[in-house]
Parts: C-alpha cells; sequence; structure tokens
C-alpha cells in the first residue's frame, strides 16, 4: 500500500504529459475552429471527471446514511471537494474557448447552465460541512447530497425547457468527432481520471489522519483537567 | 492562440492551488501531531 | 401510541396559537416583502409593459427571500427551552414534526402571498393576459416548493454556525429549478405568450419528489446525534 502510491504516482505524471503532448501537438487541427478547439481535451474531460466525482459522493452519501459507515462519509467529502475543483475547470476553460469561437465568454446554454448549477449546490455542500459544528456534519450532509443528486434531473427538465422556449444562438459541438480526436479526448480523460483518484487518495488520507488528530485531541482535552499523569 | 494557453494554464493553476493547500493542510496537521505526542509524554 | 395525523395536528396547532398570539413571523414577513416590493421598484421603473415581463421574477424573488425569514424562525421556539430534544426522546413519529412545521410555514407564506399580491397589482400595473386562474395552482405549489425543502434545511442549518446565513446557502442552489418554474409559469401567464402547463406539471413533480425525500430522510436528521 505505501509502495503503490509513489508508483501510483509517477505513472499519472507520465500518463499526464502523454496526454498533454498529444492533446497540444499529437491531435488535428480542427478546421473551423482551429488551434482554440484544443481546449476541448481538458475542458471535456474535466467536466467527465467532475461528474464522476459527483455520482460517487452521491453513492458514498447513500452507502453512509445506510450503513453509518465513517469511511463512506470520508470519501463522501473527498469526492465533493475534489469534483468541485474539477467543475471549477470546466468552468474556467468553458468561457475561454467560447470567447474566440462564439464570440462571448457565457450563454446561458443548456451544458453550461447545468455545470453552473452542480458547481453551486456541491459548493453549498462543502459550505455546509465547513460550517457544520457537531458530529451530526455526516448525516446532513449526507441528507443534503441526496437532495442534490435528487434535483440533477430536475434542473436538467427545467433548463432544456426553459432554453428550448427561448432558442439561444449558441450551436452545440454537433456533427461527429474525428477518430483521432476520440482517441486523443480518451487518452486525457484517462489520465485526468488517475489525477483526480491521487488526489482523492491524498485527501482521503489526510481526511481520516485529520479526524483521527481531533479524536485523540477530544481525549487528551478529557483526561487534562484531572492531571492523569 | 492565446486563448488555448490561457486555458491549459489556468487548468494547471487551479489543480496546483488546490494541491498546494492540501499541502499545506497536511503540514499542519503534522505540526499537530507533533504537538499532541510531546504533551502525552 | 398516537398517530402520525394526530401528532401533526397538535403540533400545527400549537405553532398557529402561538403564531396568533405573538404574530412575529408574519409581521417580520410582511414588512420585509413590502421593502422588497419598493426597492424593486426603484432599480426597475416598471411601466406596465415591462413590467408584466418581469413581474414574474419580482414577485417571486420577493417571496423567497420573505419566506427565508420565516423559515429561519422555524425551529428557533423550539431550541429555546429544549423543546428539540424531548421531542428527539419522546416515541412521536419525527415526520408529524416536519409534517406540522412544513404545513405551518406553508400557511404563513400563503397569507403573505395573499396581502402582497394586491400590492403587486397596484404598484406593477399588472394585469394577466393569459388564463389567470392557473396562478392558483403555480401559487400553490410553488409556495409548497419553497416550503418544504426550506423546511427541511432549516432543520438541517440548526446545527452549524451562523445559522440564519447557512439556509439560503443550501435553500437557493437547490430551489433554482422550482424557482425556474415558478417565475416562468407566472410569466407566461401574464404575458399570454406560452402556455405555463410544462412548468405546472414540473412544479408538481419537484414537490412529489421533495416531499417524498424530505419525509425519508428526515428522522435521520432529527435524531443525528
Amino acid at each position: 500500500m505505501k509502495r503503490a502510491f509513489p508508483v501510483f504516482g509517477l505513472l499519472t505524471l507520465v500518463l499526464l504529459s502523454f496526454a498533454l503532448y498529444e492533446a497540444l501537438i499529437g491531435a488535428p487541427t480542427e478546421r473551423t475552429m482551429g488551434e482554440v478547439q484544443r481546449i476541448f481535451y481538458y475542458h471535456v474531460s474535466s467536466a467527465w471527471t467532475a461528474f464522476l466525482l459527483f455520482l460517487t459522493n452521491f453513492i458514498a452519501s447513500v452507502v453512509y446514511l445506510a450503513k453509518k459507515n465513517s469511511k463512506a462519509d470520508a470519501v463522501a467529502a473527498v469526492t465533493a471537494e475534489v469534483g468541485v475543483l474539477f467543475c471549477s475547470v470546466v468552468l474556467v476553460t468553458g468561457p475561454l474557448w467560447a470567447r474566440p469561437v462564439w464570440g462571448i465568454w457565457w450563454t446561458w446554454d443548456m451544458r453550461l447552465t447545468l455545470t453552473l448549477v452542480l458547481w453551486l449546490i456541491y459548493v453549498s455542500y462543502l459550505v455546509l460541512r465547513r460550517f457544520s459544528t457537531s458530529s451530526q456534519t455526516a448525516v446532513i450532509a449526507a441528507a443534503l447530497s441526496i437532495f442534490g443528486a435528487v434535483d440533477v434531473p430536475l434542473v436538467y427538465f427545467s433548463i432544456w425547457y426553459f432554453r428550448t422556449q427561448h432558442p439561444s444562438p449558441v450551436i452545440g459541438r454537433g456533427g461527429s468527432l474525428d477518430a483521432r480526436m476520440w482517441h486523443v479526448l480518451l487518452i486525457n480523460w484517462a489520465a485526468f481520471l488517475c489525477f483526480a483518484f491521487l488526489i482523492c487518495w491524498s485527501r482521503y488520507r489526510l481526511e481520516r489522519l485529520r479526524r483521527d488528530v481531533e479524536e485523540t485531541q477530544a481525549l487528551e482535552a478529557l483526561l487534562e483537567p484531572r492531571g492523569v499523569r | 492562440m492565446i486563448y488555448l494557453y490561457a486555458a491549459y494554464a489556468a487548468t494547471w493553476t487551479i489543480h496546483i492551488t488546490y494541491l498546494a493547500w492540501v499541502l499545506l493542510r497536511y503540514r499542519r496537521l503534522r505540526r499537530e501531531i507533533y504537538e499532541l505526542r510531546k504533551a502525552v509524554r | 401510541m398516537s398517530s402520525l395525523p394526530t401528532i401533526t395536528k397538535a403540533t400545527l396547532a400549537k405553532d398557529l396559537r402561538l403564531e396568533w398570539r405573538s404574530k412575529d413571523v408574519i409581521n417580520a414577513m410582511l414588512f420585509f416583502a413590502l421593502l422588497v416590493v419598493v426597492i424593486f421598484s426603484f432599480s426597475f421603473n416598471p411601466t406596465a409593459e415591462e413590467s408584466r415581463q418581469i413581474a414574474g421574477g419580482l414577485v417571486w424573488v420577493a417571496f423567497l427571500f420573505a419566506s427565508v425569514v420565516a423559515l429561519n424562525q422555524t425551529w428557533a421556539r423550539e431550541l429555546r427551552n429544549q423543546v428539540l430534544d424531548a421531542f428527539r426522546v419522546s416515541p412521536a413519529p419525527a415526520n408529524a414534526l416536519f409534517l406540522a412545521k412544513a404545513i405551518g410555514n406553508f400557511l404563513f407564506v400563503s397569507a403573505l402571498e395573499a396581502l402582497m399580491t394586491p400590492l403587486f397589482i397596484v404598484f406593477y400595473a399588472l394585469r394577466a393576459l393569459g388564463p389567470g386562474w392557473q396562478l392558483v395552482p403555480v401559487g400553490l405549489l410553488g409556495t409548497w416548493a419553497l416550503v418544504v425543502n426550506g423546511t427541511f434545511f432549516a432543520a438541517m442549518s440548526i446545527r452549524t454556525r451562523s445559522r440564519e446565513i447557512m439556509l439560503p446557502l443550501l435553500l437557493f442552489p437547490i430551489t433554482i429549478p422550482a424557482l425556474l418554474a415558478m417565475v416562468q409559469a407566472t410569466s407566461a401567464i401574464l404575458t399570454g405568450e406560452a402556455s405555463a402547463k410544462f412548468w405546472i406539471v414540473l412544479l408538481a413533480v419537484y414537490n412529489l419528489v421533495f416531499t417524498t425525500v424530505s419525509l425519508l430522510l428526515f428522522e435521520s436528521v432529527l435524531h443525528a446525534e
């Protein structure tokens, strides 16, 4: 276990550099959008990773509520945090792509709005965890996570109808993707998944350690006034 | 082209900032552990 | 052992009686909503035609802010004398408490809406160009949507530091689809340009889903220790 972490880290680093090379140089240049289209490889793979992390968060929350397993709670906390991280990357790279291609930074298009709402929901989840004082943090955080997950399809349908009513000038990435581009995208996604897993792993260990320390501190505080030693 | 580099740079800036933050918390935790050990002894 | 409806009714009656005697919540809410309406009319300079387009948004944002005032008070009363702890150890079903609180809030917010709507009509010279009766289901469903989530999140936020700030932070992101539905439905009815059917159905589904989830999860949140 101890050895696996640096080995996996090295592997991820290699994969990430290879993916970066492929995205910047290996992949063919898109005809209409030009070089800017290369943002796509980071943008989309980050988005998929973020959604996967949010899904993991939801599953971990359900497991926690069912089994009251503190490990599941730690997983939920970690995946929400890293998910927000990747979602932020999506929200930053999105406008940077939209600006040269569409001429605008932001549009209230379907996917953009959905990602933004998702980001807001999980940021509020993190705020709740931060502000929660007591030992019940895990339960209320899990409840909020379930609320958030249940909310996603409703957000989807509402925005979908909202947008079909008021058609926006934005065209999605219509048409099929070149096979070579798919290839590069999948490499990038794999690299980012490994990277996300790596971050989650270290963050998870940190979280467990933090809990142990807190517990020890609480014990220490209990023993202190009596002057046990 | 500048947008492309900006996007890649932004991605890595966000990730590295986060990693630095995690590392900072880890170091703070290490100090706390050290102090706890000292207190116990 | 008493059944769920009995306890719900008893708790609800207690809350309503308390509110009737003090009128704390409804007064604060009313004044707050009035302030919001006045401030909005300064910042948007409504003429009759324009205001019809934006009135749906204004009305619901005013109600949303005002209902947060009520929702924040939901559990404050129960915390003061450890009533909540007493409820926790009692064998009464947790959902009875939740339902009573949610229905109570629903009544308060509905009363507020009934009082504020004429004011909106006067200030913004509103007249529905579409089927006006549809505003009734939109109002009822929309209010329940705000209240059912709000009551639940208020119960969550009493466990946190600075709980008054926490509630809107939790409530607003989750309520986005419901809020969108209410605003769009109201605008559609007022302008008469589009049908509000889809939004009403969406609100109904939203209410159904979140009422179920709240009832399923409330017990574990209440008893979390």
